[in-house]
């Protein structure tokens, strides 16, 4: 009974994998009459060698680390603390959660859009009007701090994620551990540092590995906000530029090939983490 | 009707033989009660009588007829689980209900049937609630309820209270006594509960380790328990155990004594100790001895409310007549 | 047992989560409220907030001048259609993994979960290709099948946990009462899983809606949801900040109701059931 679903999800694997791989090791320029019917040149490892020692290479995996870096330092630095507070006695509980889980329901290019005009337009926005109100020249956010405003943009995206599970990992904890080390004479400090945060540990890795995978290959936000410019071309992007704007396959699919290794070198230690779960 | 007759059965998972070859016959109408420590086999043994799990070798006989590879519905036993099993989506009334709408039987009989076993089972204010709604202990009797309505030859209980607290504990099983004393018929039940058993059993069947260790009514297994094991499993507190050069003197391996059997004494006795804990119940107190030089240590009952403290000198005289005797083998000697 | 807390506390607690909680909320808010100015309205400085001329312009013109209604027919279509074939193919195999499992059945699950770490942009051409070969380009079909296959680990994955939960002792006890394998799975089996099977659904279906990556790249036109809809806006001409929030607003305003359905069924979605 598992037959078609395992078949589907190979062909979908590997298909395009085989195809990756064979491009990445060919000569293939559509726009220069290369076609896979007039057969392609086998370069080698040519154009891994030109996609790793590009002047866009570096700078993208700078662009990309700072980015996925910056993302989860935010969503999970605040998510902790919103997942802390939400978890506090208080009235409409349920309504809070629900105004702070709403922007991930927002699709991509709906946030990036509201973001990029709404509130960060810099005659427009809200932003501008807020500076002017305090006497300060309007920020072109998109231009001068672009790849600031991005992390910002996607951080509100995915903060209502880390919050969400933090929040269901902290609602997991046995209060009885709590009320034990209280009565052992930690203070609320000590108490979060000792109990909370280690209990809370796992969730907080499961939340980076997959906000990672996930961030890794952001792209509708870039592509409406700067469109991979000033400073904010992601390897993604790059490899997105490389095959639909310069329609350079062999390129792009080395490209491809490297993010591909990237992935899984994180997958490996989300998959051990959700292969214990699975055990018990 | 319900006599449950196992011939040589045996079941094995994998390489490893968990139930070895086994005979055992379960009367009509008795009350028989699996007892033994957890992982004894007894859940299994019950499993195969239900059919839950295949037989790896042997027969099982239901009144007389061969039920081996009888699929578990057809084999007209109602089983109790641990767990309850309740169908969390239906209403108590349709949970009951369910054995008879699988047997096809029209509405009229089955709202009947239901209506009865509601009535004897004080359900009838909870009837169209959803098992989430209600205790364990209401859980527990929608549970029996959907067992007697199908008016089984007999019943299988896999440990059904041991998801309840100790009072409820006490009243359902007298509720399932009642039920049988009223029905009487076939109970098999099983527990790691040794008090269960007494408590309830016609007959007990001690397994350890796939194994039957004694077959017997309570009194027997408590008066003249076969084995070393049975001795010290039923009885509560334990029976004492002595073995080496005391033993030795009684032309025995082992010697049991149950606390109730020996005697405070004044001054010096056979057996001489100090009194650690003592357990104070009211009607009896409970004491452990130390320091006997029976390498042990003894438990023993005194009626009422004895004023010894801890630390306090006590001397002891086992009564002779009620003593067990075991060999090297742990076999009764008779 | 939860201790009560001073009612101070309480207070404090309860303002500084209603902050931050409108506080993240405020975009939307802003935008649903945009949706009902007028283009200069939307644009004055200071802002308005409620006294200002309520109007639904904005959504008539977005309607006729971009066929509004087309584009969330395509996404309903797709993200429905995808879901459905994803759960339709899935629910099996979930089903056998789970009440059936070898020793093989962690690993094909982990290896499922493992190509939805592939990054999609190493895809991106080999799959245009194939759409091109296919004439699937621009087909609301071949985002059908692109969008179902990249979300099938999550639904399997979903259903898996779900199915995981229904105790073996009730499918033992149907079998002691007399159903047979027909009669457990619809009365017994079924029912029982529905609701798993009913979050499985919305939550895919909601990941589905949003998916802004092979929407954008495989279609033009004719089979274009409404990510798409929203990302042709990205170059505006003129004033257009209500019309891209009334866009926007019916955009996101059913997603955004489905999806405070989902809350819990996101977290075991999104986790792989690592975390509940």
């Amino acid at each position: 009974m598992m037959a078609p679903a395992v078949v589907l999800l190979l062909g979908w694997m590997l298909v395009p994998l085989v195809l990756t791989l064979w491009f990445s090791f060919v000569k293939f320029l559509p726009m220069r009459g290369d076609s896979i019917a007039k057969g392609l040149d086998w370069v080698g490892f040519e154009n891994y060698v030109r996609f790793f020692s590009s002047s866009s290479f570096w700078p993208s995996v700078q662009i990309t680390v700072l980015m996925v870096g910056g993302v989860l330092a935010i969503c999970i630095i605040f998510g902790v603390l919103f997942a802390l507070l939400l978890d506090q006695p208080m009235w409409g509980q349920g309504i809070v959660r629900i105004l702070v889980i709403a922007p991930f329901f927002v699709m991509p290019t709906v946030s990036a859009l509201v973001w990029k005009n709404m509130m960060m337009d810099p005659v427009n926005g809200l932003f501008a009007h807020l500076w002017r109100f305090f006497g300060a020249e309007p920020v072109v956010w998109l231009q001068d701090a672009s790849l600031s405003s991005i992390i910002f943009i996607v951080s509100w995206q995915w903060l209502p994620f880390a919050t969400l599970i933090l929040l269901t990992a902290i609602q997991s904890l046995d209060s009885e551990q709590l009320e034990a080390s209280e009565m052992d004479g930690a203070h609320p400090l000590q108490r979060f540092a000792y109990i909370v945060l280690p209990h809370m540990g796992r969730a907080i890795t499961i939340v980076t590995l997959i906000m990672t995978i996930f961030l890794l290959s952001i792209f509708a936000e870039i592509f409406v906000t700067t469109g991979g410019a000033f400073g904010t071309r992601t390897l993604t992007f790059l490899i997105f530029q490389r095959v639909i704007d310069s329609q350079n396959i062999g390129l792009g699919s080395a490209g491809g090939v490297y993010a591909i290794i990237l992935a899984n070198i994180i997958a490996i230690f989300l998959m051990r983490i959700v292969g214990k779960n699975l055990d018990q | 009707m319900g006599q449950i007759e196992l011939k040589q059965v045996t079941k094995s998972f994998g390489n490893t033989q968990v139930i070895p070859p086994l005979d055992l016959t379960i009367h009509e109408g008795e009350f028989t009660v699996f007892v033994g420590p957890s992982g004894c086999g007894k859940s299994t043994l019950l499993r195969l009588i239900a059919g839950l799990e295949d037989i790896s070798s042997g027969h099982i006989e239901i009144d007389g007829t061969d039920a081996t590879s009888l699929v578990p519905a057809k084999r007209g036993l109602a089983m109790v689980f641990q767990s309850y099993a309740l169908y969390p989506h239906m209403s108590v009334r349709k949970n009951i209900a369910f054995p008879l709408k699988m047997a096809k039987m029209d509405q009229a009989e089955i709202d009947k049937r239901v209506n009865a076993a509601a009535e004897v089972l004080n359900l009838k204010d909870y009837i169209d609630r959803r098992p989430g709604q209600l205790s364990g202990g209401q859980r527990q009797r929608v549970a029996i309820g959907r067992a007697i309505v199908r008016e089984p030859s007999a019943f299988l209980f896999d440990e059904p209270l041991s998801n309840l607290d100790a009072a409820l504990r006490v009243g359902m099983r007298l509720e399932i006594s009642e039920l049988h004393k009223r029905l009487k018929t076939t109970m098999v039940y099983v527990t790691h509960d040794q008090v269960e058993a007494m408590t309830m059993a016609d007959k007990i069947v001690v397994l350890q380790a796939g194994v039957i260790e004694q077959i017997g009514s309570p009194l027997e297994l408590y008066r003249t328990p076969r084995n070393v094991f049975v001795a010290g499993f039923i009885g509560s507190p334990k029976m004492n155990l002595i073995t080496g050069e005391e033993a030795a003197k009684y032309d025995a391996h082992t010697i049991g004594v149950r606390p109730e059997h020996i005697d405070v004494v004044d001054g010096e006795g056979e057996w001489n100790g100090t009194v650690g804990v003592a357990e104070h119940l009211g009607s009896d107190t409970f004491f452990h001895i130390h320091n006997t030089g029976l390498g042990e240590m003894l438990t023993v009952r005194a009626i009422g409310d004895v004023s010894l403290k801890h630390g306090d000198k006590i001397g002891l005289n086992p009564r002779k007549n009620e003593m067990h005797r075991f060999d090297a083998a742990g076999l009764r000697i008779a | 047992m939860a201790r009560s807390v001073s009612t101070q506390r309480k207070i404090i607690t309860t303002a500084a989560a209603w902050l931050i909680g409108l506080l993240i909320f405020f975009p939307i808010f802003w935008t649903i409220l945009t949706s009902f100015k007028t283009e200069a309205q939307a644009i004055s400085n200071p802002p308005v907030f409620f006294n200002f001329d309520w109007t639904l312009e904005n959504y008539a013109v977005v309607q006729e001048r971009s066929d509004y209604m087309r584009f969330l027919w395509n996404s309903v279509i797709i993200a429905g259609g995808s879901t459905v074939l994803g759960i339709i193919i899935a629910v099996p195999a979930a089903w056998s993994m789970a009440f059936v499992p070898s020793a093989k059945t962690k690993n094909i699950l982990l290896w499922m979960l493992s190509t939805k770490m592939m990054p999609a942009v190493g895809a991106l051409y080999p799959l245009s290709l194939l759409f091109v070969w296919l004439n699937l380009l621009d087909t609301r079909f071949g985002l059908i099948m692109v969008l179902m296959l990249s979300n099938m680990p999550i639904i399997v994955w979903m259903l898996y946990t779900y199915f995981r939960e229904i105790p073996g002792e009730i499918l033992e006890a149907s079998r002691m009462d007399g159903a047979t394998l027909r009669e457990e799975i619809f009365y017994i089996l079924t029912p029982m899983a529905i609701p798993g099977i009913a979050s499985t659904l919305l939550l895919n279906f909601i990941l589905a809606w949003n998916e802004a990556f092979w929407t954008l790249n495989l279609t033009a036109a004719k089979a274009a949801p409404l990510t798409a809809f929203i990302a042709s806006y990205s170059s505006p001409e003129g004033l257009f900040f209500a019309k891209l929030s009334a866009a926007s607003t019916m955009a996101i305003a059913p997603i955004l109701i489905l999806g405070w359905f989902s809350q819990k069924q996101l977290v075991r979605g999104l986790t792989f059931g690592a975390v509940k």
